[in-house]
């Protein structure tokens, strides 16, 4: 998965094109052989991908609600968006669950990980236990579950009650809702702990021995081989959970019904577009919302790629 | 717990009692690997046990489910199942079926579009080959809410909403860019000796990829069938969009729709559907599990 990162970061350019080029004639043919290969493809990144993206960022100047024409209105659905409390609410919501979710699943994995990997016996039991949350998580059963669990009379309260706590209903608390939905989302720490433990596999134990000789203790061995050989591996997760968190969608609508509540409470950003073009129709406004789901990605990602050279350690 | 033994040199303090630190070293050792082995079996049954408490509650009845949390049950019973099984006028094996219809044509059209695409991304030699694998990797982490609109409105036009072509047909033309990337990956490490050898034996590149690359890039077809099949299965929003009749419902439609309906009868009847809807993947768990594991391990799928 090293490689997947590197391949993202190597400049369009310069991969792996071996020094060898063939005659002009055979170099023809391979185009042509490698442009039908990727017929499939190239048919859909224009008609599903390329030309979607552009007729959205076209809707989102304009006023549309499926039935009649597009209307231009220039920047108004923009405009509109910064008065729009329910907006301001969702996009609250999300960041509220990308910084709090995406860092504490991270740590868990990371930690589960440290106490898996020194040839633990019966590793892959435990590693398929911790990963069985991940495989399930986002499904409606699981978000269904979740709903039971925390409802009034849920497993939750019943096991506060053994400790004398009198729980309230955490699903119509606008205050707890929210926090539900990070705890799911922390408890399928499973696939990132998964790939932290293929990244502790790959640091040759050479340099603990190495370390060893030199008399360098467990602590010091830790910050200074294992977490800077980890940090590739740390981004890599970061940035696929961060993405994935941004898009999350499913739990909060199966959880608060469709509606994001209670209080907009649990209004993920997803939800809002969803809201806004399939139940509103309102496919002008949804798409500019949409639009600025993608910059804001876009941005962060890029941040995410600048900032990693601070503190992201590639070995060669 | 290794370096201690090499902090503190072995002390032989005379043949009476040599087997003495090693004794007690052994025994601090066990007792380390109790307590790890102990924590990690606390906290696992800590992680699991919602999906447990889920288990067990299908089989509950309902007056029992919400006063009784232990998950040894008193009283077994079927009825949750029996509830829950028709919504919206259509009986679950229905929903399973559509569900099925979806993630096979699904696999089978990550397979042979991703296949192709990334055996000429990988292999063949043109101009702008590089330009086009960047797009692959840009695709890769485009949120899919930037399309689905104009998507949703063209297939509605087409009049195909209530079909499962919105779901499907995107399958065909490699739109799961990831699933390239990893199939890229994966032919890369191929020795080219074995392509270039039937080359010059005059098989062109369609022979080549058939007969060569396609059987040995097995494992990477497995990790893409098995994702996809994870991935339609717990899909929601895209199911939630195109199929609003109850008769093209999804498993994970239907089960969002009985929590609304009047065939809900509570915590029980819900469980019980919950746990027939993730049977799939529990079964698709245990039996395909090093490649699940191997999959997310090398290339960081969910």
């Amino acid at each position: 998965m090293t490689a997947a990162l590197r391949a993202k970061e190597r400049p369009p350019g310069s991969p792996s094109v071996g020094p060898s080029p063939p005659r002009r004639r055979g170099r023809r043919s391979q185009g042509l052989a490698a442009h039908a290969f990727m017929s499939p493809w190239l048919i859909g990144l224009v008609l599903v991908t390329a030309a979607p993206m552009l007729a959205s960022l076209y809707l989102s100047f304009t006023d549309y609600n499926i039935m009649s024409t597009p209307t231009f209105v220039g920047f108004d659905n923009f405009e509109r968006m910064v008065g729009d409390e329910r907006f301001w609410a969702s996009t609250r919501v999300t960041s509220l669950y990308v910084l709090v979710s995406v860092p504490l699943q991270l740590v868990f994995a990371l930690m589960l990980a440290l106490v898996l990997d020194r040839g633990l016996r019966g590793l892959s039991i435990y590693r398929s236990a911790y990963y069985l949350p991940s495989l399930l998580g986002t499904s409606v059963a699981v978000a269904v579950l979740w709903k039971q669990i925390f409802g009034h009379d849920g497993l939750v309260n019943q096991a506060l009650a053994l400790i004398g706590i009198q729980g309230t209903n955490w699903l119509q608390n606008p205050d707890s809702a929210l926090w539900t939905l990070i705890i799911l989302n922390v408890w399928t720490f499973g696939s990132p702990m998964v790939i932290f433990l293929a990244g502790l596999r790959q640091i040759p134990e050479e340099l603990y021995e190495a370390a060893r000789v030199d008399g360098a203790s467990q602590i010091r061995m830790f910050r200074h081989i294992t977490i800077p050989l980890l940090t590739p591996i740390v981004f890599f997760n970061l940035i696929l959970q961060t993405i994935g968190s941004f898009q999350a969608f499913t739990q909060a609508h199966v959880i608060s019904g469709g509606t994001g509540g209670p209080v907009d409470s649990t209004l993920f950003y997803t939800l809002y577009i969803y809201q806004q073009a399939f139940v509103n129709f309102d496919m002008g406004y949804a798409s500019a919302l949409a639009w600025v789901l993608l910059l804001a990605i876009a941005v962060i990602t890029a941040l995410h790629f600048t900032l990693s050279k601070y503190w992201v350690f590639y070995g060669d | 717990m290794s370096t201690s033994t090499l902090d503190s040199p072995p002390v032989v303090d005379g043949p009476t009692r040599p087997r003495g630190p090693s004794r007690s070293m052994r025994r601090a050792k066990v007792r380390g690997a109790i307590l790890r082995h102990g924590g990690l079996i606390l906290f696992g049954l800590f992680m699991l046990y919602p999906l447990i408490w889920m288990a067990v509650s299908a089989f509950k009845p309902s007056h029992l489910v919400l006063t009784d949390p232990s998950i040894i049950p008193t009283e077994l019973t079927l009825e949750n199942f029996v509830n829950g099984w028709v919504v919206g006028g259509f009986p679950f094996w229905v929903f399973f079926g559509n569900s099925l219809v979806i993630a096979i044509s699904a696999i089978l059209g990550n397979l042979i579009s991703c296949s192709l695409t990334a055996y000429a991304l990988a292999r063949l030699e043109f101009r702008a080959r590089n330009v086009y694998f960047a797009i692959v990797l840009v695709t890769v982490m485009l949120p899919m809410h930037a399309v689905v609109i104009p998507q949703y409105i063209v297939f509605s036009n087409l009049g195909l909403v209530n079909t499962f072509i919105p779901l499907i047909l995107p399958k065909f033309l490699a739109t799961d860019a990831f699933f390239i990337f990893l199939m890229v990956q994966f032919i890369r490490g191929i020795p080219r000796q074995l392509d270039e050898a039937a080359s010059i034996d005059g098989a062109g590149p369609f022979r080549v990829f058939w007969s060569i690359i396609l059987p040995l890039m097995k494992p990477a077809l497995i990790t893409t069938a098995i994702f996809t099949f994870i991935w339609t299965w717990n899909d929601f929003f895209g199911q939630l969009i195109y199929l609003t009749d109850s008769s093209v419902f999804t498993v994970p439609i239907a089960l969002n729709a009985l929590v609304d309906s009047e065939s809900n009868q509570g915590t029980g009847t819900l469980m019980a559907m919950s746990v027939l809807s993730l049977i799939p993947l529990l079964l698709f768990f245990a039996f395909a599990q090093k490649h699940l594991i191997r999959g997310i391990a090398t290339t960081g799928l969910k």
